[in-house]
């Protein structure tokens, strides 16, 4: 990640940066999006437990859904808010979408990342930034 | 420091700095968000120099060779000119040179273009006819020397572009065609992977382009053409691709008839995505090409998809009706 981005309330952030590689950067940036996206999306639609919450009608629409998720879960760079969250999930919600949903999503995230053989303290602290999602995506 | 030019309108770009940020520096509205290569909301189009590489991370084969690549990626090695994504397309001459009924429905229309038009099968252009109503159509042939470009298209009985080109428009009249558009085309690389061309009604036409496109190139991967329709009537080229099948041996033609009470010998019943579903086990490795009815591509893409067929590996082409 380059600290050049002119935004200016983010100094904190930046001078972490530039002290030590970020997440996104050690797990691989792009292309580890890339890899995960390809393997996660697989394993979700042939789970029927959560099937039916990742819209079967319009792959690429889903598969830019996937990047953006895992680009937030790498600590990337992303534009999305708590709000945002909680808006874009809140017809899921109304649909059922509930904790086990959310845990079944977190299983296959993990277990994407050890099929790419990501170090387990990175998948750790993947683990820990979405997470920090469930009450937005629940909607409470 | 480089010579960007959008619209004819030159913009600089200062060393280190991205084409997105020269850009917005210079007020240019330009789609983005992430600006980190993830989102792919700043895609443009070179319209002359090869992009860096580095700037082409995460897209399609197709989308590579014809000059696209992130703006936020984008440290310009050269001069470039640039297509923004409302960039209005160029147009060029087209004259009738045959009309012939494929079937009952569908209109083979070719037009020999007056100056060199260079596309790829399977790629789509709009036509447009002197009043200014046009409508999108794919390319169904593979460039010709003689410039002639083919579409195979449906005539609805309520569709007054088709109507036109049906009742009124003569061999010998000129109609305008726009610059090709499109990522759904063949590329000449790893001959031996297996192909796969699934069709709903006109959606031949291009995967015929892309067929030939293939084989001219050498490819000898196995090539699956599924072409799925409700009645036998509603099909075209039956005899062509039987022929070709029978000379080509990695080439298999499996047409499918969704409605048809008794269905011939060499036909397969049913949807063409159950057909594709119970012919083909794994698609690991194989690239694959869509085009035809939105529902048919879009259960098509995930089918193959979950078949193993790698997300980039595979190109859709949806029609959707315009009348």
């Amino acid at each position: 990640m380059t600290t050049s981005d002119n935004n200016n309330d983010n100094t904190e952030v930046e001078v972490a940066v530039a002290e030590k590689q970020s997440l996104y950067e050690r797990i691989g940036g792009e292309a580890a999006v890339g890899a995960a996206v390809e393997l996660f999306y697989r394993k979700v639609l042939e789970d029927y437990r959560i099937n039916r919450f990742f819209g079967q009608s319009d792959m690429e629409k889903q598969i830019a859904k996937q990047k953006a998720f895992f680009t937030m879960a790498f600590g990337g760079p992303n534009s999305y808010t708590g709000q945002d969250m909680r808006t874009a999930h809140a017809p899921l919600v109304k649909l059922g979408l509930t904790d086990l949903h959310f845990d079944a999503v977190m299983e296959h995230l993990g277990a994407t990342l050890v099929e790419l053989n990501v170090p387990a303290e990175l998948i750790a602290e993947v683990t820990t930034i979405a997470e920090g999602a469930r009450n937005d995506v629940l909607g409470r | 420091m480089f010579k960007l030019t959008v619209n004819d309108q030159n913009y600089s770009c200062q060393s280190g700095e991205t084409v997105l940020d020269a850009l917005l520096r210079q007020q240019v509205k330009i789609p983005y968000s992430c600006k980190k290569g993830s989102c792919q909301s700043c895609l443009i189009r070179s319209a002359d120099a090869s992009p860096p590489l580095s700037a082409q991370t995460g897209l399609k084969n197709t989308q590579k060779k014809s000059g696209y690549f992130l703006a936020c990626l984008c440290h310009p090695e050269q001069d470039m000119t640039i297509r923004l994504p409302d960039h209005l397309p160029k147009y060029f001459q087209g004259e009738v040179i045959a009309k012939e009924l494929l079937n009952s429905h569908t209109l083979l229309l070719t037009l020999a273009l007056k100056e060199n038009y260079q596309f790829n099968a399977g790629q789509f252009v709009n036509l447009q006819r002197p009043d200014g109503l046009k409508r999108c159509y794919s390319i169904a042939n593979i460039p010709q020397e003689a410039n002639t470009i083919e579409f195979n298209i449906r005539c609805l009985p309520e569709g007054y572009f088709t109507s036109w080109l049906l009742n009124e428009l003569k061999v010998g009249d000129q109609l305008a065609v726009s610059e090709p558009r499109g990522h759904c085309f063949y590329l000449p690389e790893n001959i031996e992977q297996g192909l796969l061309l699934v069709a709903t009604g006109t959606g031949l036409g291009p995967l015929t382009g892309i067929l030939q496109d293939a084989l001219k190139n050498g490819h000898n991967g196995p090539i699956y053409l599924f072409h799925g329709a409700r009645k036998i009537e509603d099909l075209y080229k039956i005899d062509a691709m039987q022929q070709l099948a029978a000379t080509q041996p990695n080439f298999h033609y499996l047409p499918c008839l969704s409605a048809q009470e008794t269905v011939p010998e060499g036909f397969s019943s049913g949807r063409v995505n159950d057909v594709v579903n119970a012919t083909l086990p794994s698609l690991k490795g194989w690239r694959v090409f869509l085009c035809g009815h939105p529902d048919m591509v879009n259960q098509m893409k995930i089918t193959a998809f979950l078949k193993g067929a790698s997300i980039n590996d595979i190109y859709a082409d949806a029609f959707l009706k315009s009348i």
